[in-house]
C-alpha cells in the first residue's frame, strides 16, 4: 500500500492547499470586518467561469491573470455598495446578505453561462505528466497548483508580517478605531482587503476549474467546507486556517484511501450482527463513504469542546 | 391597541391583494373540446442545478410534437398537441406540487424522466390519486427513469416505461465486456444511492455469471454530488491494477471521475450510462476518445434510416445549440398518438389499454414492444464509444459523438416479468 | 377592554380567513397552495422564534422539520400496517414531539453560545443529519424517501382525508393553534427574556437569568413547532425525502422569515405567503424565477432590513397622525416609474434567455431578434430608472413631512 499512501498524501496536499487559498481570504476578511462571507466560494466559481470565457479568446494564461482581477474588483464593489450598507443592521444582516448573494451568484452564473458543464481545459504547456510513481502519473498541472498555492501562502505571510500595509491590516484587525484615529482610511482598507480576499478565491477557481470541473454547482460543493476550515482553524487565525486546510485535505484523502469501515471494527471487537438488523446501514458503513462529511463532524466536535477553534484566540 | 388594529388593517389589505392575484391565476380548465389542443404535461427539472437535462428533453419533445404531428395537420382529426412544461427541479417535493398543478389544470398525461426517486414519487402520487379520484385518472409516461422497481415491485397500471431499465442495460453492457478477453480486473465505482447500488450489485452478479475469471478488484460508493476531487478514488483504482471501470455516475460526478482517471494517465476503458451530451462530450473531448463506452437504447452513428437523419437535421436547424439527447421521447409521443388514434380520444384508461402490448416501428426502423404485463418497453440496445471518426451527428457541436460498436436486438433483451399488477376495474 | 376586543377581533379575523379561504378558492391548485402555505407559516414562525426573538441564526432548522416529518410518516406507515390505530389529527403532534426531543438533544450543547458559534454548529449539524439521511436508508428511505398513506385512520367529523380539502381544515386547525401558542410564548417570561438575551446577554445574566437556559427554552420550543410543520407536511404530501431536512430547506425558511420581516410576529407569515405564491405561480411562467427570487432577497436585505412587515410598520406613525394619505401621490410618482423599470428589466432578461423567437409577455408579443424591441425596452428601462431616481427626493420630503410632529399639531388645529 505505499503507493496509495504517497498519492493520498499528495492529493491531500493539493486539495488542502487549494482550500487554503479560499480560507485565507475568508479568515482575513472575517478577522477584520467580522463578516463570515457565505458567498466566498461563489467568487471562486466566478473565477473559474471568467477564466474559462477569457481562455476561449486569449488562452489560459491571460485568464489566469485577468480573471482574479475581475473577481477582485467585483468583490470590492460588493463590499463598497452592499456589505457596507448592510453593516449598520448588524452581523446577522451581513451574514444573511452574503447568504443571499451566494444564491444570487449561482443563479446569475446559470443565466449567463448556462447549466451544462464547461469545457475548461488545462493549458497545453502543462499537459504532461510531471512524474510517474508506481504506475500512476502526477500531472504537471497539479504540480503547478501546488506551486501557486504555496507561493500564495508565503507571499501572504510575508506581506502580513513584514510590510507596512500588513502591519496596518493587522492593527486594523484588533483595534480598528485606534487605526482610524491614527489617520488611516479604515473603510478603504476594508474594501481593499475584501477585494484581495475575493481575488484570491477567484485565483483558486481559475486553477481548480480545469481539474475539478467547471459547473454551476462547484461553489456549493466547496462553500461550506471552507467555512468549516475557517471555524476549525480558529476564526481570524491565518496559521490556523493553514493547519485546518491541510488537516481537512489530508483527512478526506486518507479516509477515501483507507479500506476500513464498521465491518472491520466489528470484526476487531469480535461482534457480529445479522444482515437484517435495523441498524444494518450503520454496521456496513465504510470510512470512504462518509469521507465528505467528516469535516462537519470535526466542526461540531471542535465547536463543542474548543469553541475558539484550533488556533483562535477569541470566541465569537 | 391601535397597534393590533393597524396590523389587522394591513393584513386585510395584503389579503385582498393576494386574493386578486390568486383569482386571476386560477381558472379551471374547461373540458377539452374537439377543436381544442391535446394538452400533455412534461415534468422535469427546468430550473435549478439539474435543469440542463430537463430543458433539452423539453426541447426534443416540443420539436417532436411540432415536427411529427402539428405541422402535418395535428391528431384526432385536426387537434394540435400542446406540451405544458411542469418544472419539478428534480425534487420529490416540487414534483408533488407540480402534480397537483397538473391535476388542477386538467392535464391527464404526464411525461417524466429524470431521477428514479422523482419517478417513484410521481408513481406513488399518481396511483394514489387515481384510486381516490376515479374518472379523473392520470397517465405517467416515464421516458428515462431506470430503477427496475418501477416495473417490478412498484409497477402500476398507470405507469409506462419507454426506456430499458438498469438491469437490462447492464445485461447488455456485461455481455459486451465479457466478449473482451483483455479485461481481467474490473473496478466498480458509483454514487451512493439506489441507482448506484443497483449498478454495483447487478454488474458484480452478471460478471460473475458470464466471466467468472474476471476479478472485481474494487466496489466503491461515494456520496452523490459531494466529491470535489476524484483523484483519491482514482489512486485506489490505479493501486488495484484494474483494467476497466464500470460506473453509473451522471452529471458533474461523471465528468469529474472521467477527468481524474484521464489525468492520472490511466488508459483503461470506462463503461457507463450517462456520459454524453449536455457539455460532457465536449468537456471530455479527445481525452474520452475510445475510452468512454456507454449503453443506450436509441441508435447512434451510423444512423440507419433517412427519416431519422432528416429528423436530426431539422432539429439541428431549429436548435443549433442543442442535440437530440433523448430520441425515445419522439418514440414515446408517437406511440401515445397511435394509442389516441386507436381509441379515438384521450381517456387515460383507454390509452393505457391501447398501449399495452403495442408494437411500433421507430424512425430508425427498429421495432419495439411495450409489454402489457409490466408496462416495460423492449427495444434494441446499443453500446457505443466516444470518438470523432465516422461521426455524422456529433454531440455538443464538438466533432465528437457516439459510434455504435455492439447491438443487441430487442428480442434478446427481454427479462422475466416480476410485476403483479393491480388492474383497475371499469 | 378595548384593547382586548381589538386583539380578539384580530384573532377571530385570522380564524375566519383560515376557514373561509377554501370556500372562495376551491380549485385543486388553490387548495394545495393553501396547504403548502399552512406548512410554511408554522415553519417560518418557528424559525422566527429562534432568529427574530432569540437572536440565534440557524442554518439547520430543517433538521427539526424533517425529523418531525419522518416520524410522522412512519406513524402513518404503522397505521397502514395496523400496528396502531388513532386519528390522523394527532400526526402533527407526533412531529412536534420529535422536533422537541431533537431540540432538547441538540440544544443541550449548541445553545451554549449565540452568534457565529451557534450558526456554525447549526450548519454542521444540518450537514451531518442531511448526509446521514442518505446513509441510513432503513429509516430515511435514501433519496427515494419514505411514503405513507393518510387514509387508514378513522374518519374525523365525516372527513376521510381522501382529498386535500380535508387536510386543509386539519392543517388550518393546527396553524391556528400553533400561531396562538407561539404568540402566547412571546408573552411569557421566557419569551420576553429571549428578547433580552438577544439584545444583551450580559445584562440578562445580571438580573438573574441564565442566558443559556433562556436560549435553550426558545430553541426547544422552536424545534417543537418546526416538527409540527413537518407533521403537517407528512399529512399533506404523504411522503418525505432527504431534501426535507437538508440545507436547501433550511435556507428557504431563512429566506421566508427574513423577507417577511424578522422581529415582527406577523413577518414570517407574510414571508411564507409571498414565497409560497412565488414558488407555485412564478415558477410556471419563467425558468428564471430563482434568479428573480435571489435578486429580491438581496434587495430586501439591502433596502428593507426589517422585511415586508417592517415596511408596513414603518407607516404606523404616519397612520397614527392621520397623514398617511399625503404619501399616496409621492408613492405613486415613484412606484409607477419603478414598476416600469422592473417590467422592462424582467422583459430584457426573459428576452435574452428566450428559446423561442417570439416572447409573449403581459399580452405583448416581442421578437427576440429585433433590434427595435431591444432598443425600445432599454430606452423605457432607462426612462423608468431616471424618473424613479428623480422622484425619490420628493418621496423623502413627503415622508418626512408625514412623520413630522407638526403634522400632528396641524391636524389638531384643523379639528
Amino acid at each position: 500500500m505505499p503507493e496509495v499512501l504517497v498519492f493520498a498524501t499528495l492529493n491531500g496536499l493539493v486539495t488542502g492547499l487549494l482550500l487554503f487559498m479560499l480560507a485565507s481570504g475568508l479568515t482575513v476578511i472575517f478577522s477584520m470586518m467580522g463578516v463570515l462571507n457565505f458567498a466566498h466560494a461563489s467568487f471562486y466559481m466566478l473565477g473559474a467561469y471568467f477564466a474559462y470565457s477569457i481562455s476561449l479568446y486569449f488562452g489560459y494564461w491571460t485568464g489566469l491573470i485577468l480573471a482574479p482581477l475581475i473577481v477582485g474588483v467585483l468583490g470590492a464593489l460588493v463590499e463598497r455598495y452592499g456589505l457596507r450598507r448592510v453593516h449598520q443592521h448588524g452581523h446577522v444582516a451581513e451574514l444573511v446578505f452574503t447568504f443571499g448573494l451566494a444564491f444570487l451568484i449561482e443563479e446569475a452564473v446559470q443565466f449567463f453561462w448556462g447549466q451544462d458543464t464547461k469545457n475548461y481545459q488545462t493549458p497545453d504547456l502543462l499537459d504532461f505528466p510531471l512524474f510517474t510513481l508506481f504506475g500512476q502519473e502526477f500531472s504537471a498541472y497539479r504540480g503547478f497548483m501546488l506551486a501557486i498555492s504555496i507561493g500564495i501562502f508565503i507571499g501572504l505571510y510575508q506581506v502580513l508580517t513584514r510590510s507596512r500595509v500588513g502591519l496596518i491590516i493587522q492593527a486594523a484587525i484588533s483595534h480598528p478605531h485606534m487605526v482610524a484615529n491614527l489617520g488611516h482610511n479604515v473603510p478603504l482598507i476594508f474594501t481593499a482587503v475584501f477585494g484581495v480576499g475575493t481575488a484570491l478565491a477567484g485565483l483558486a477557481g481559475v486553477i481548480a476549474g480545469p481539474v475539478l470541473t467547471t459547473f454551476p454547482g462547484m461553489a456549493l460543493v466547496l462553500g461550506s467546507i471552507v467555512f468549516v476550515i475557517v471555524v476549525i482553524g480558529g476564526l481570524g487565525s491565518l496559521p490556523g486556517a493553514f493547519l485546518a486546510s491541510l488537516l481537512i485535505g489530508l483527512l478526506q484523502s486518507y479516509a477515501i484511501a483507507a479500506n476500513v469501515g464498521m465491518p472491520d471494527l466489528l470484526a476487531l471487537l469480535g461482534l457480529e450482527f445479522p444482515r437484517s438488523h435495523p441498524l444494518d446501514d450503520l454496521w456496513t458503513l465504510n470510512l470512504s463513504q462518509i469521507a465528505p462529511i467528516l469535516p462537519f463532524l470535526l466542526l461540531v466536535l471542535v465547536l463543542i469542546f474548543r469553541p475558539t477553534g484550533l488556533m483562535g484566540k477569541r470566541e465569537q | 391597541m391601535v397597534h393590533s388594529f393597524f396590523l389587522a388593517r394591513a393584513c386585510s389589505r395584503l389579503l385582498s391583494i393576494f386574493l386578486i392575484v390568486l383569482a386571476s391565476s386560477f381558472s379551471i380548465q374547461a373540458r377539452a373540446q374537439d377543436s381544442e389542443p391535446v394538452r400533455i404535461g412534461f415534468m422535469d427539472p427546468l430550473s435549478g442545478p439539474f435543469a440542463s437535462i430537463g430543458t433539452s428533453g423539453l426541447t426534443v419533445l416540443q420539436f417532436a410534437a411540432d415536427y411529427l404531428f402539428n405541422s402535418r395537420g395535428g391528431i384526432l382529426g385536426g387537434r394540435m398537441i400542446e406540451i405544458v412544461p411542469l418544472d419539478n427541479m428534480q425534487s420529490p417535493t416540487e414534483t408533488q406540487i407540480q402534480f397537483r398543478r397538473a391535476v388542477s389544470e386538467g392535464l391527464r398525461i404526464i411525461f417524466q424522466g429524470n431521477s428514479s426517486a422523482v419517478a417513484n414519487a410521481l408513481n406513488t402520487a399518481v396511483t394514489r390519486h387515481n384510486r381516490r379520484n376515479p374518472g379523473q385518472e392520470i397517465l405517467q409516461l416515464n421516458y428515462s427513469a431506470v430503477d427496475p422497481i418501477l416495473t417490478e415491485e412498484n409497477c402500476s397500471f398507470w405507469h409506462f416505461r419507454f426506456d430499458a431499465h438498469a438491469v437490462m442495460k447492464l445485461n447488455v453492457l456485461t455481455d459486451f465486456i465479457a466478449g473482451n478477453e483483455d479485461i481481467q480486473r474490473m473496478y466498480i465505482i458509483g454514487q451512493d444511492y439506489s441507482f448506484g447500488h443497483v449498478v454495483a450489485e447487478t454488474s458484480e452478479r452478471l460478471l460473475r455469471e458470464k466471466r467468472p475469471d474476471i476479478e472485481i478488484v474494487g466496489n466503491e460508493f461515494h456520496p452523490i454530488g459531494q466529491v470535489k476531487d476524484f483523484t483519491p478514488y482514482v489512486t485506489k483504482i490505479v493501486a488495484s491494477n484494474a483494467d476497466a471501470v464500470i460506473t453509473g455516475n451522471f452529471g458533474a460526478d461523471m465528468v469529474s471521475l472521467a477527468r481524474s482517471i484521464i489525468d492520472s494517465g490511466l488508459d483503461i476503458p470506462i463503461y457507463t450510462f450517462y456520459a454524453a451530451y449536455d457539455g460532457i462530450t465536449a468537456t471530455l473531448g479527445t481525452d474520452g476518445k475510445n475510452r468512454i463506452r456507454l449503453v443506450h437504447n436509441d441508435s447512434a452513428n451510423p444512423i440507419p434510416t433517412g427519416e431519422r437523419k432528416q429528423f436530426y437535421r431539422d432539429f439541428k436547424a431549429a436548435h443549433p445549440d442543442r442535440d437530440v439527447t433523448q430520441p425515445r421521447l419522439a418514440m414515446a409521443l408517437s406511440m401515445l398518438v397511435q394509442a389516441m388514434e386507436q381509441t379515438g380520444g384521450t381517456d387515460p384508461y383507454e390509452l393505457a389499454l391501447a398501449l399495452e402490448d403495442m408494437r411500433f416501428t421507430t424512425l430508425s426502423g427498429e421495432e419495439v414492444w411495450m409489454r402489457g404485463s409490466d408496462h416495460q418497453i423492449f427495444q434494441d440496445l446499443h453500446v457505443s464509444v466516444q470518438t470523432d471518426e465516422g461521426i455524422e451527428f456529433d454531440a455538443d457541436n464538438s466533432g465528437f459523438g457516439l459510434l455504435t460498436e455492439y447491438k443487441v436486438p430487442a428480442a434478446e433483451t427481454i427479462v422475466e416479468n416480476r410485476c403483479e399488477m393491480k388492474r383497475p376495474q371499469r | 377592554m378595548k384593547a382586548l376586543a381589538a386583539k380578539s377581533g384580530v384573532w377571530a379575523g385570522y380564524l375566519a380567513v383560515l376557514l373561509l379561504l377554501p370556500l372562495i378558492f376551491d380549485s385543486i391548485l388553490a387548495i394545495s397552495i393553501f396547504n403548502q402555505m399552512a406548512i410554511a407559516i408554522v415553519f417560518a414562525l418557528s424559525y422566527n422564534m429562534l432568529l427574530g426573538q432569540g437572536g440565534m441564526l440557524s442554518f439547520g432548522h430543517a433538521v427539526y422539520f424533517g425529523l418531525g416529518g419522518f416520524l410522522a410518516v412512519h406513524a402513518l406507515l404503522m397505521m397502514e400496517n395496523e400496528a396502531v390505530y388513532f386519528s390522523i389529527a394527532f400526526i402533527p403532534l407526533i412531529g412536534g414531539l420529535t422536533g422537541l426531543l431533537a431540540g432538547v438533544f441538540i440544544g443541550s450543547f449548541s445553545t451554549r453560545k449565540a452568534g457565529t458559534v451557534f450558526a456554525m454548529i447549526s450548519l454542521g449539524i444540518g450537514e451531518l443529519v442531511a448526509a446521514s439521511s442518505l446513509i441510513f436508508t432503513g429509516f430515511f428511505g435514501g433519496e427515494a424517501g419514505v411514503s405513507g398513506d393518510r387514509t387508514f385512520g378513522p374518519p374525523l367529523f365525516g372527513m376521510d382525508f381522501f382529498s386535500d380539502v380535508d387536510v386543509y381544515y386539519l392543517a388550518a386547525f393546527w396553524v391556528f393553534v400553533s400561531t396562538v401558542f407561539m404568540y402566547l410564548f412571546t408573552r411569557t417570561p421566557a419569551g420576553r427574556m429571549a428578547n433580552a438575551v438577544r439584545d444583551n446577554p450580559e445584562r440578562a445574566e445580571f438580573i438573574g437569568y441564565s442566558a443559556r437556559w433562556v436560549r435553550f427554552i426558545s430553541f426547544c420550543a422552536s424545534g417543537m413547532f418546526a416538527g409540527v410543520a413537518g407533521g403537517l407536511f407528512a399529512l399533506n404530501y404523504e411522503f418525505l425525502t432527504d431534501e426535507n431536512l437538508n440545507l436547501v430547506t433550511s435556507g428557504r425558511v431563512l429566506l421566508m422569515a427574513y423577507i417577511g420581516g424578522l422581529g415582527f410576529f406577523i413577518g414570517p407569515i407574510i414571508g411564507a405567503i409571498i414565497l409560497t405564491l412565488m414558488n407555485f405561480l412564478l415558477s410556471n411562467y419563467t425558468e428564471l424565477w430563482l434568479l428573480y427570487l435571489g435578486i429580491m432577497f438581496v434587495l430586501t436585505v439591502l433596502f428593507l432590513p426589517r422585511g415586508f412587515a417592517g415596511f408596513i410598520m414603518m407607516h404606523r406613525l404616519a397612520w397614527l397622525r392621520g397623514s398617511l394619505h399625503t404619501l399616496a401621490l409621492p408613492y405613486l410618482l415613484t412606484g409607477l416609474p419603478a414598476l416600469l423599470f422592473v417590467l422592462c428589466a424582467v422583459c430584457l432578461l426573459e428576452l435574452s434567455h428566450a428559446a423561442e423567437p417570439v416572447l409573449h409577455f403581459l399580452g405583448l408579443s416581442l421578437a427576440r431578434d429585433s433590434v427595435t424591441v431591444w432598443a425600445g425596452l432599454l430606452l423605457l428601462a432607462t426612462l423608468g430608472w431616471y424618473l424613479t431616481r428623480k422622484s425619490v427626493p420628493g418621496l423623502r420630503r413627503a415622508w418626512e413631512a408625514a412623520n413630522a410632529p407638526d403634522a400632528d399639531a396641524a391636524r389638531e388645529q384643523a379639528t
